[in-house]
C-alpha cells in the first residue's frame, strides 16, 4: 500500500531540470532569482544585535547569576542559612557557613544566618535549583549573564556581591514578545 | 587597409615626465581603491545577509582593511620545508605585477590639457590593447601556479592545478567573446574601442558577448562561484595554503586588482568608458569619474554574486566553460561577422 504523506508534505525547492539550450536559459533564470532573492535582503536591514551596546532582552524566567534577598520593609537578610540549596546543588557549587543571629547583631529574620554565603560560578550550571530548594526564596536566578571574567577566582561570588544590585540591569523582554 | 598601417594611432607626444606623473598616479589610484573595495565587500555582502558587516574599526568600519595590514604584517613569515625558496617568494610578486600591468592600458577619460601638454587620461594607448591585456592575464596564472607548486604541498599544488585547467578554459571564451567587439570597432586600442561606441553602447548588440566576458571574468578574477582554486572546504585554500602574512596579502591584494581591472575593461569595451547616454558631453576631468562609476557598479556586482551563488563543482565548471560559454562565443563571433559583412 502506498503511502500517502496527508498535509505533512513539505514542497522542496529543486534546482532547474538540466540539460542542452533550455537547461543553459533555466539555469540563467534560477540566477536571476538568486540574485533577486539576495537584494531583497538589503531593503530588509540588519537583523544584529549590536551586542556591548544592544543586550539580547532575556525572558522573566531566565536563569541568569544568582540574587539574595533582603526584606523590603526591616532589610534584613532573607536567607536563615539552613544550607537546603547547598544540599540541592548539583554542581556543588553554593558554600554556606551559618551562624547565630543575636541581639546586637541581627543579620537575618531567623534564628541564624549566612555568615558565608559563596556561590562558584566557574562550577554553576544554572539549573535553578537552590531556588527550587530555598524556603524563604531567599536566593533567585536573576537575570544577568555577563558573568565572564579573567580569573577563576572572581567567579566565586561572595554574599556582598550576590546582594548587591547588579551594575547594569539586563533588558527584560516585553509580556508576549 | 593596408597591413603597415597601425591599427591605432597616438597623434600627439606625450612628454617623458608626464608619463612617468600618469603611471604613479594610475598606480596610486589602483592602490587606493583595493581597502575600499575590501571594506566594501564585506559591508556590501553583509548587507546583502541581513548583517553589518565590520563597523568597530574606526568610522563605520573604515579603518578595518588598516587593521587588517598591521595584523598580517606583524604576521611570521614561515615556508615549508619542502618549498622552494626564491620561486616561493618571487610567485605573489608575479601575481601583483601583472595584475597593476594591466591597468596600465586602460583608458580612464579623452585627452586632456594638462599643465600645457596633450594628454590623455590613460596610462598608454596601444594598438595591441585587448591582446595585451590577454598576455598578461596568461602570465598572471604563472603566479598562481609557481605559488602552488613552489609550497612543496599537496593541497597548494591540487589549487593551483585547478587554476591553470581554469584559467585556460575561461581565457579562450573570453578572447573569442571580445573578437565580436573587435570586429565592430574595426580597432585594437582601448581609446578607439570606446570612441566607436559614441552612437551605442556595445552592451546593446552584443549583450551576448558581455555576458560571456562577464562570466569568464569571474572565472580569471577566482571569484566565486567559480573559486574552487581556493575552495576552502576541500583545498584549505588552493595554492594560498602555505602563504601567510605579507605574502598572503600579495595574493588577495593580486585577487582584488584583478576585480578592478576586470570591472574597468568591462565598463571600457561594453559600456562606453567615459562616455555618458543621451548626448551628455562633460567637460574631461569629470571622465575618470564616470569610469569609475561604471566600475563601481560593476564592482558591486561582483559583490552581489558571490553573495549568491554557491561555488560550482569542478566538473560543472569545466563542462560551463567548454559546453556552454565557448559555443556560445564562437557563435556571437560568427553572427557578428555575418553581419558586419551583410551591412557592408
Amino acid at each position: 500500500m502506498p503511502w500517502t504523506p496527508g498535509d505533512d508534505v513539505i514542497a522542496v525547492q529543486r534546482a532547474p531540470q538540466p540539460g542542452g539550450a533550455g537547461g543553459v536559459y533555466r539555469a540563467f533564470g534560477e540566477t536571476l532569482r538568486g540574485l533577486k532573492t539576495t537584494f531583497a535582503r538589503i531593503p530588509e536591514g540588519p537583523t544584529t544585535l549590536q551586542y556591548p551596546e544592544e543586550k539580547t532582552p532575556v525572558y522573566p524566567r531566565f536563569r541568569g547569576r544568582h540574587r539574595l534577598h533582603r526584606f523590603a520593609d526591616t532589610g534584613l537578610e532573607k536567607c536563615v542559612g539552613c544550607s537546603l540549596c547547598a544540599a540541592a546543588c548539583p554542581a556543588d557549587c553554593i558554600r554556606v557557613v551559618a551562624a547565630e543571629n543575636t541581639p546586637e547583631n541581627r543579620v537575618s529574620a531567623g534564628e541564624r544566618y549566612a555568615a558565608v554565603y559563596e556561590i562558584n560560578l566557574s562550577r554553576c550550571i544554572f539549573c535553578g535549583y537552590c531556588e527550587v530548594a530555598c524556603p524563604f526564596d531567599a536566593i533567585t536566578m536573576g537575570n544577568d549573564y555577563e558573568m565572564s571574567d579573567y580569573h577563576r577566582p572572581d567567579l566565586i561570588f561572595t554574599k556582598e556581591m550576590l546582594l548587591a544590585e547588579p551594575f547594569e540591569r539586563t533588558p527584560l523582554r516585553a509580556e508576549g514578545e | 587597409m593596408s597591413a603597415l598601417i597601425p591599427l591605432a594611432d597616438v597623434a600627439y607626444v606625450e612628454p617623458w615626465w608626464m608619463q612617468i606623473l600618469k603611471s604613479i598616479v594610475i598606480f596610486l589610484v589602483g592602490l587606493q581603491i583595493l581597502p575600499i573595495m575590501i571594506v566594501a565587500e564585506r559591508k556590501i555582502l553583509g548587507r546583502l545577509q541581513n548583517r553589518y558587516g565590520p563597523n568597530r574599526v574606526g568610522p563605520f568600519g573604515a579603518l578595518q582593511p588598516m587593521a587588517e595590514i598591521v595584523k598580517f604584517a606583524t604576521k611570521e613569515q614561515f615556508r615549508p620545508r619542502t618549498a622552494i625558496g626564491w620561486l616561493f617568494a618571487f610567485a605573489p610578486v608575479i601575481s601583483i605585477l601583472t595584475a597593476v600591468a594591466a591597468l596600465a592600458i586602460v583608458p580612464f577619460g579623452d585627452t586632456a590639457d594638462i599643465f600645457g601638454t596633450k594628454t590623455g587620461l590613460y596610462g598608454i594607448d596601444v594598438s595591441i590593447g585587448p591582446l595585451y591585456l590577454f598576455a598578461f592575464s596568461a602570465v598572471a596564472f604563472y603566479g598562481i601556479m609557481l605559488g602552488g607548486w613552489a609550497s612543496g604541498s599537496k593541497y597548494s599544488f591540487l589549487g593551483s592545478m585547478r587554476a591553470a585547467a581554469q584559467l585556460i578554459s575561461y581565457e579562450v571564451s573570453q578572447g573569442l567573446a571580445l573578437v565580436g567587439v573587435l570586429m565592430t570597432a574595426q580597432t585594437l586600442s582601448l581609446v578607439g574601442i570606446v570612441h566607436a561606441q559614441a552612437g551605442m553602447w556595445y552592451i546593446v548588440p552584443q549583450v551576448v558577448g558581455f555576458i560571456i566576458f562577464l562570466v569568464a571574468g569571474f572565472a580569471e578574477t577566482n571569484r566565486p562561484p567559480f573559486d574552487l582554486v581556493e575552495a576552502d572546504a576541500e583545498l584549505v585554500q588552493g595554492y594560498m595554503t602555505e602563504y601567510g602574512g605579507t605574502r598572503m596579502v600579495a595574493y588577495l591584494f593580486a585577487e582584488y586588482l584583478n576585480v578592478f581591472v576586470i570591472s574597468l575593461v568591462v565598463t571600457t569595451v561594453y559600456l562606453g568608458g567615459w562616455l555618458l547616454p543621451f548626448g551628455i558631453d562633460p567637460p574631461t576631468w569629470v571622465d575618470p569619474f564616470v569610469v569609475l562609476f561604471k566600475m563601481s557598479l560593476f564592482i558591486f556586482f561582483f559583490f552581489w554574486i558571490r553573495a549568491t551563488l554557491p561555488r560550482l563543482r569542478y566538473d560543472q565548471l569545466m563542462s560551463l566553460g567548454w559546453k556552454v560559454l565557448l559555443p556560445l562565443a564562437t557563435l556571437n563571433t560568427l553572427v557578428t561577422a555575418v553581419i558586419l559583412v551583410a551591412a557592408y
